[in-house]
């Protein structure tokens, strides 16, 4: 038996583990495999809440996961042509060599 | 048992599984369903891997005016297994720089997408493995896994040719998907569903989709054979360019295996244009006396023979033509397609009129359509029939120009003064 | 009925469900960058399984064709356009305590859904298709729109940005015309 608490667990654990990818890593393109995964587990969320909690237009959980998928495809794509272009200027991808704005 | 009104009414799995029914649960009932209708897909692909093998051999060889294999069995038949034996006695090298987890998956991956496509096809009326209430998008969803195979199959390769192959392979892939996506609006649009049964079972009722979206038939014939890698879109395998792109470093039975996928894939795209656009297992009325599903056989075979002929006829075309003919020509084609037959549908929902209606539809976008592509490929290629200027090759020297060249047209060379 | 209580369901969800945590933490402990990606695009697909499991199918589809599909290749071009020195997927050198603060995210979210007074229900979709089309086109005609103009901005945006620059050579040849 499934239960919508089996589908929060899961999404709670893909976030942290999301979490902890997107703060503990030096390159752009880690950082953004965090945020990707963090974005899976409230897509995932969403979808559970659609099938296992009660709704007035259960569909609607699916919608927002649409949603949800498109504004992580666009920025996704911005992400990384900044990051691209941040290595074309700065000869580095390290974030942690990206410090001209601290005082 | 029902009696059996028609031969073409005896269905041995109907019977079993009604039989299966009453003895046992139904999930053991539909695990035997899918079991058998997994082997007989397999049983499919295998056979026709090999038949295609011999088909291709022998018919690029009759295009190209000589004759194809023909010593090692009678008409050369047996030629397949003899290509089996020699790839699997092969020694497989493995560089030894080469990423060894990453380097044996490919052959794998590549193989998923192209089993997995025949579970949406409906080969008879009632004989569909799975039929998927979207199946057009699973179909397009499957058709982009291969492009992540060939990246690491390129870059697992550790070898700067593979990667480069990869990499075109891929930019080429995925610009063809976009119009591929958009051509298979078309005919959801008209026919209201996404399953690839419910598509077929459309066309029984009114004629054939090809009719009414000949632009979709054009876009995905172009597109496919791009996702496919043949000619006239193989830059992946183009030996006289990139040694052999993505699988230069796959030797054996691995080659043999990226060898095999591409003709299942061929089958496969095959199967995708008689599903959708040329009416599947229905064939006005000759299912009744043939089973449908040889009738869909015979049709997959009918493409396949048509990509045969694209890929014994037509010379490589060079990576930039093809990312123009993609975005340049065939994107904004599938946009003025999804546009034209949405606004079909609106007339033909909103002002309630009957079926009739579809009859001066495909004839308009047959005009339409050919207008259209007439257009696109003057404008396109209107460069390429200007007479060439100068190069300028350094920038400090002034270099007299040509004078102005009367017309456009292509004219035959001035004669060289004496 | 206050849950899914198909056996076949429940283990593939389970089933689905290790894979994905499995590989989200692949993604987490590897060394090389590129297989990192290649084990976030095996947590998309599994995610795309229990997707299946909650009968949303058009979701699962569209979660492969983007994100395993589009998304996926996008990090890897980029990681290729990007130096073979910056490849490692090492983690700086604080990383207990930021994997103490996702632990204790972790509990956090779990214990809150946990411990909450759910609505429960099994909702059934009849065709998922159908009613997401009907719903994007009804309630949220509005968001659709503007997620349309999201992406156009978006990829007008990329384009830009990787332009390459007048100092980069601009073309080759000056004026004359390529043939």
């Amino acid at each position: 038996m499934i239960k919508i608490e089996d589908v929060l667990v899961v999404g709670g654990l893909l976030f942290a583990i999301g979490l902890y990818v997107a703060l503990s890593r030096r390159n752009a393109v880690g950082i953004l495999m965090g945020v990707e995964l963090m974005l899976n587990s409230v897509n995932l969320n969403l979808i559970g809440f659609a099938k296992l909690t009660e709704a007035p237009r259960p569909i609607d959980g699916q919608v927002f996961a649409i949603f949800v998928i498109t504004v992580a495809a666009a920025e996704a794509a911005v992400a990384l042509a900044l990051a691209v272009s941040v290595y074309r200027y700065r000869q580095s991808i390290d974030v942690d060599k990206l410090d001209l704005l601290k005082w | 048992m029902a009696p059996l009104l028609n031969w073409y009414d005896f269905d041995p799995f109907h019977d079993l599984y009604h039989w299966l029914d009453k003895h046992v649960e139904s999930w053991v009932v539909y695990l035997v369903a899918a079991v058998i209708g997994s082997a007989g897909i397999l049983t499919f692909v295998g056979l026709g891997a090999l038949v295609n093998v011999w088909l291709e051999r022998r018919l690029i060889g009759r295009i190209q005016v000589r004759r194809g294999p023909n010593r090692v069995g009678p008409f050369g038949l047996v030629q397949p297994v003899a290509d089996a034996i020699k790839l699997i006695q092969k020694e497989v090298l493995q560089p030894d720089a080469a990423d060894s987890r990453l380097f044996n998956l490919p052959p794998i991956i590549v193989f998923i997408p192209a089993m997995l496509t025949f579970a949406v096809f409906a080969w008879a009326p009632d004989l569909v493995l799975a039929n998927l209430d979207a199946g057009v998008l699973y179909l397009l969803a499957i058709s982009s896994i291969t492009a992540l195979a060939i990246f690491i199959a390129g870059w697992s390769s550790n070898n700067k040719y593979a990667l480069l192959g990869a990499m075109r392979v891929i930019a080429m892939m995925i610009s063809y998907e976009v119009p591929m996506v958009m051509c298979f609006l078309a005919p959801v649009l008209l026919a209201g569903t996404m399953s690839v049964a419910g598509l077929v079972q459309w066309q029984q009722h009114h004629f054939l989709l090809a009719a009414f979206v000949p632009m979709s038939v054009l876009i995905y014939g172009l597109s496919a054979t791009a996702e496919l890698n043949r000619t006239p879109a193989d830059i992946a395998e183009a030996e006289s360019e990139i040694v052999a792109g993505y699988h230069t470093e796959y030797s054996g039975m691995k080659f043999g295996l990226f060898y095999a996928v591409e003709l299942i894939n061929s089958l496969a795209v095959s199967g995708i244009m008689a599903s959708l656009f040329f009416g599947g297992w229905w064939l006005f009325g000759v299912e009744k006396v043939i089973p449908a599903w040889i009738i869909f056989i015979l049709k997959i075979y009918f493409f396949y023979f048509g990509l045969i002929w694209l890929r014994g006829t037509l010379p490589r075309f060079r990576i930039d033509q093809l990312m123009g003919l993609a975005w340049k020509m065939l994107l904004p084609l599938a946009l003025i397609n999804v546009a034209v037959i949405a606004t079909e549908v609106l007339i033909w929902q909103e002002a309630d009129l009957g079926g009739w209606v579809l009859a001066p539809y495909a004839v308009v976008n047959i005009a339409l359509t050919a207008a259209l592509v007439v257009v696109f490929f003057r404008i396109v290629t209107a460069r390429f029939y200007r007479l060439p200027t100068r190069v300028i090759l350094v920038r400090d020297i002034q270099v007299p120009a040509l004078p102005a060249p009367a017309s456009s047209a292509l004219r035959p060379p001035t004669p060289l003064p004496q | 009925m206050t849950g899914i209580d198909d056996t076949a369901v429940v283990i593939a969800f389970w089933v689905m469900a290790v894979v994905t945590i499995g590989s989200a933490l692949m993604v987490a402990t590897v060394h090389d960058l590129i297989h990192a990606v290649l084990f976030l695009i095996l947590s998309f697909v599994g995610i795309a399984g229990l997707y299946i499991t909650l009968s949303a199918d058009f979701v699962a589809m569209v979660q492969i064709l983007i994100y395993a599909g589009a998304i996926s290749v996008l990090m890897l071009f980029s990681i290729l356009l990007t130096p073979r020195s910056a490849r490692d997927n090492a983690g700086v050198s604080y990383s207990a305590p930021i994997a103490s603060v996702a632990i204790l995210v972790a509990v956090v979210l779990i214990y809150a859904g946990l411990s909450t007074d759910w609505a429960y229900a099994s909702n059934g979709f009849t065709s998922t298709a159908r009613e997401i089309g009907n719903a994007l086109l009804d309630p949220y005609a509005l968001p659709f729109e503007v997620a349309s103009v999201l992406l156009v901005v978006a990829m007008v945006g990329a384009i830009v940005l990787v332009r390459p620059t007048h100092e980069a050579g601009g073309t080759p040849l000056g004026e004359g015309e390529q043939f």
